[in-house]
C-alpha cells in the first residue's frame, strides 16, 4: 500500500513538471547560494591565513625614516646600513634571523628574453626570515655574501619568464649590462595579500648590489624575526632602544619604523571575517527567498490540491493515504532540489575559490544546515496545507474553489 | 422488503443542520427514505430543497445532524472517518455534475484510481479499468486526458470510475446537468442499461423532470422536506 502511494506520488509530480520545477529550482536556490557563498568565504578566509603563515607572524620590518606615507621614507632621515643589521643580529637577543635588503628595477636578460624584474639585494638569511624554500639549487655562501660575488637566484615568475621550462641553475644571465650565474629557483609563493606577485625576484648578494647597481652602501629594509616563543613586541623595543643609541636619536623623534607583521595579519584577519559574515547574510538571504517561493507555489496550488483530495477522499482514500501521497511528494521534491543545489553550490564554490586563487574549503555542516533548512521549508509548505485539506469533509475539499 | 436481509439505505428522521445560531439553515428537516437493492430513484425537487444535501449524506460525504442512516444495515453514524472511507471505496460509486475528474491524468487512470486504493496489482487494475471504459463505451479514448474528451464523453469516464469497484449502489448528482439534452439522454441510457442488466441501485438528483421518466420511481423534496413519492415503496 505504501509502494502505491509512493507510486501516486512520483506521478503526481511528473503530471505536473512546472509546478514540480519551480519548487525545485527555489529550494536549488537556496542550498546552492548558501553553500557557494560560505565556501567562497572560508577559502579567502584559508588563502590568507596561509598568506599570513607563508609571510611569517614573528615578522618585524625595520625602515628608515618615520610615516611610511605614499611618499615612501623621508628623505632627510639617515639611510640604515649592513653594519645595523650586523649589530641587531649581535645585541638583540631572541632574534632568528636577520636579513638586510635593498631593492633595484632591472632588465634581466637570459638567451634572447628579457624581463623587467626588481633584483633584491640580501643574504642567506633572507630565505630563513621570509619562511622561503629553494625549489632547486642553494643558497648564497657567507664567502659570496661578504665578497659580494655575482651569484643570483631567480624567483619562479622570472624562471617561467626567462627560461621557461629549461633548469637554469649554473648558466648565466644578465641584470642590466652585468652577468651574473643562477644557483638558485625559489619556491613559488604566489600572490601577496595585497595582489602582488611575490615570486617576480632576483636575489642577489647584497653588497654585489650595492656595488653594481646601487652605487652605495644603503640598506632599504632590514627584516627581523623573532625566535619562536619570543614575543615580537620584546624584540621590538630592544631593536628600537638599539637603532635610538645607534643612531643618537634617543629622547627626540624617531627616525626610523619598526612594523610588525602580525599587527597588519589581525587586520587582515578582521577583513576577511567581515567579508565571510557578509557573504554569509547574502547567503541567508537567498535560502529565505527560495524559501519564500517554495512556499508561494505550495499555497498557490493548494485550490487546484484540494479538489484532488476531495476527489481522491470521495472514492474512498483514506487520510493517512492522502497524506502520505503528498508527503512522499514534498520529501522527494525537496530532496532532488536540494541534491541538485548540493551539486550546483559545489561546482560554484569550486569555480569562485579557483577564480580568486583560493583553496576549496568544503563544509559539511554547511551543506547540511542548508539542505536540512530548504527540506524543511518544501516539507512544511507541501504536507501542511494538504492535511488541512484531507481533515475537511470531501463534500467540503470537492466544493473549495 | 426481501427477509434476512435490510434495505441498502435506511433513513430515519434525519436532519441537516448548517451554521450556527441566527445565521442557522435547515437543509434537511426529518427524512425517512428507503432504498432497496436494484432500485432506481430519482430524487427530485428545486434547487435548495435538500435533494444534495441527502444525496451526500447517502454517499458519506457528509454526515447528518441527527436521525438515523443505515447502509445495508451498518448505522453509519457509529463509523469513523477511515470506516466511512473505506464503505466510499467498496460500496459506492460516485457521479458528480462536474465530472470531477483529476485533470492531470488519463482516462485510463482516473478509472484506476478507487482500484488503487483498494491495493489491486496494476495488471488487474489495467484489466478492469479497460473494462469499465468499454462499458461506457469509451475503450477507443483510454489515453485521453479529460480536457481532450467532451462533456458526454467526460461524464462517462465518471461513470466508469464510479462502476469499476462494482458498488453496490451508484449515487449521480445533476449527471446530466452540464450536458445538452442529447448527450444527457446517451447518459441516461448508459445508467438504465447499467441499472436493469447489472442490477445497480441507483440514485440520481436532478431538478430536471425529464429524468423520472428514465427511473423506477421519483422522490419530490420541497423546503428540506420529502413531499412526494413513496420513500418505502418495495422493488418490483
Amino acid at each position: 500500500m505504501l509502494w502505491s502511494m509512493v507510486r501516486l506520488a512520483l506521478l503526481a509530480i511528473r503530471r505536473n513538471v512546472l509546478r514540480s520545477s519551480l519548487t525545485v529550482l527555489g529550494i536549488v536556490i537556496g542550498v546552492a547560494a548558501v553553500i557557494t557563498m560560505t565556501t567562497i568565504g572560508a577559502g579567502a578566509t584559508a588563502k590568507i591565513s596561509a598568506d599570513i603563515a607563508a609571510l611569517g607572524t614573528n615578522l618585524l620590518l625595520v625602515r628608515p625614516g618615520q610615516g611610511q606615507g605614499p611618499g615612501g621614507a623621508r628623505s632627510d632621515s639617515a639611510p640604515l646600513k649592513i653594519a645595523d643589521a650586523e649589530a641587531m643580529q649581535r645585541e638583540v637577543p631572541g632574534i632568528a634571523g636577520v636579513a638586510p635588503t635593498s631593492q633595484k628595477q632591472v632588465q634581466a636578460i637570459a638567451a634572447s628574453r628579457n624581463w623587467s624584474t626588481t633584483a633584491t639585494g640580501s643574504t642567506a638569511s633572507f630565505l630563513l626570515v621570509r619562511n622561503w624554500n629553494l625549489a632547486r639549487g642553494r643558497s648564497f655562501t657567507e664567502s659570496e655574501e661578504r665578497a659580494g660575488n655575482s651569484v643570483c637566484i631567480v624567483g619562479k615568475t622570472v624562471k617561467r619568464e626567462l627560461f621557461a621550462r629549461a633548469d637554469p641553475v649554473g648558466t648565466r644571465m644578465r641584470l642590466g649590462k652585468l652577468s651574473c650565474l643562477v644557483i638558485g629557483v625559489l619556491e613559488a609563493k604566489g600572490e601577496s595579500s595585497f595582489g602582488q606577485d611575490q615570486d617576480d625576484l632576483v636575489l642577489v648578494p647584497l653588497r654585489w648590489l650595492q656595488r653594481t647597481l646601487t652605487g652605495n652602501s644603503d640598506v632599504g629594509a632590514i627584516f627581523v624575526s623573532a625566535r619562536d616563543g619570543v614575543s615580537t613586541s620584546k624584540v621590538q623595543t630592544d631593536l628600537e632602544n638599539l637603532l635610538r643609541e645607534r643612531r643618537h636619536s634617543a629622547g627626540g623623534e624617531d627616525d626610523f619604523s619598526i612594523r610588525d607583521m602580525k599587527e597588519i595579519a589581525t587586520a587582515l584577519t578582521a577583513t576577511t571575517r567581515i567579508m565571510t559574515s557578509l557573504l554569509g547574510a547574502v547567503a541567508a538571504v537567498s535560502l529565505l527567498v527560495g524559501g519564500i517561493g517554495i512556499m508561494n507555489i505550495m499555497l498557490v496550488s493548494v485550490t487546484e490540491r484540494t479538489r484532488e483530495i476531495g476527489i481522491r477522499l470521495a472514492i474512498g482514500a483514506l487520510e493517512h493515504e492522502v497524506l502520505t501521497q503528498f508527503l512522499v511528494e514534498a520529501v522527494v521534491l525537496s530532496s532532488v532540489g536540494g541534491v541538485v543545489g548540493i551539486g550546483i553550490g559545489l561546482a560554484a564554490a569550486v569555480a569562485g575559490t579557483h577564480a580568486i586563487g583560493a583553496p576549496f574549503v568544503f563544509q559539511p555542516g554547511i551543506v547540511v544546515l542548508a539542505f536540512v533548512f530548504s527540506a524543511a521549508v518544501g516539507v512544511i509548505f507541501g504536507f501542511f496545507p494538504a492535511r488541512q485539506a484531507a481533515r475537511l469533509d470531501p463534500i467540503e475539499a470537492l466544493r473549495h474553489e | 422488503m426481501s427477509i434476512g436481509r435490510p434495505p441498502v439505505i435506511e433513513l430515519r428522521q434525519v436532519s441537516k443542520i448548517y451554521g450556527e445560531g441566527q445565521a442557522q439553515v435547515s437543509a434537511l428537516r426529518g427524512i425517512d427514505l428507503v432504498i432497496s437493492r436494484g432500485d432506481f430513484v430519482a430524487v427530485m425537487g428545486p434547487s435548495g430543497s435538500g435533494k444534495s444535501t441527502c444525496m451526500n449524506i447517502l454517499g458519506c460525504l457528509d454526515s447528518p445532524t441527527s436521525g438515523s442512516y443505515r447502509f445495508d444495515g451498518v448505522e453509519v453514524g457509529n463509523l469513523s472517518r477511515d470506516q466511512r472511507a473505506r464503505l466510499r471505496r467498496n460500496y459506492l460509486g460516485f457521479v458528480f455534475q462536474g465530472f470531477n475528474l483529476l485533470g492531470r491524468s488519463t482516462a485510463l487512470e482516473n478509472v484506476e484510481l478507487p482500484l488503487v486504493y483498494r491495493g489491486l496489482p496494476a495488471a488487474e487494475r489495467h484489466r478492469r479499468a479497460g473494462e469499465a471504459l468499454a462499458r461506457v463505451g469509451l475503450e477507443d479514448r483510454a489515453r485521453h486526458r479529460p480536457n481532450e474528451l467532451s462533456g458526454g464523453q467526460q461524464q462517462r469516464v465518471a461513470i466508469a470510475r464510479a462502476i469499476v469497484t462494482h458498488p453496490e449502489v451508484l449515487l449521480a448528482d445533476e449527471p446530466t446537468g452540464n450536458l445538452d439534452s442529447e448527450k444527457g439522454r446517451e447518459i441516461l441510457e448508459l445508467l438504465t442499461l447499467l441499472n436493469r442488466e447489472q442490477g445497480l441501485t441507483i440514485v440520481i438528483v436532478t431538478h430536471d423532470t425529464t429524468i423520472a421518466k428514465w427511473t423506477k420511481r421519483a422522490v419530490r423534496f420541497l423546503d428540506g422536506r420529502i413531499v412526494t413519492g413513496d420513500p418505502e415503496r418495495e422493488v418490483a
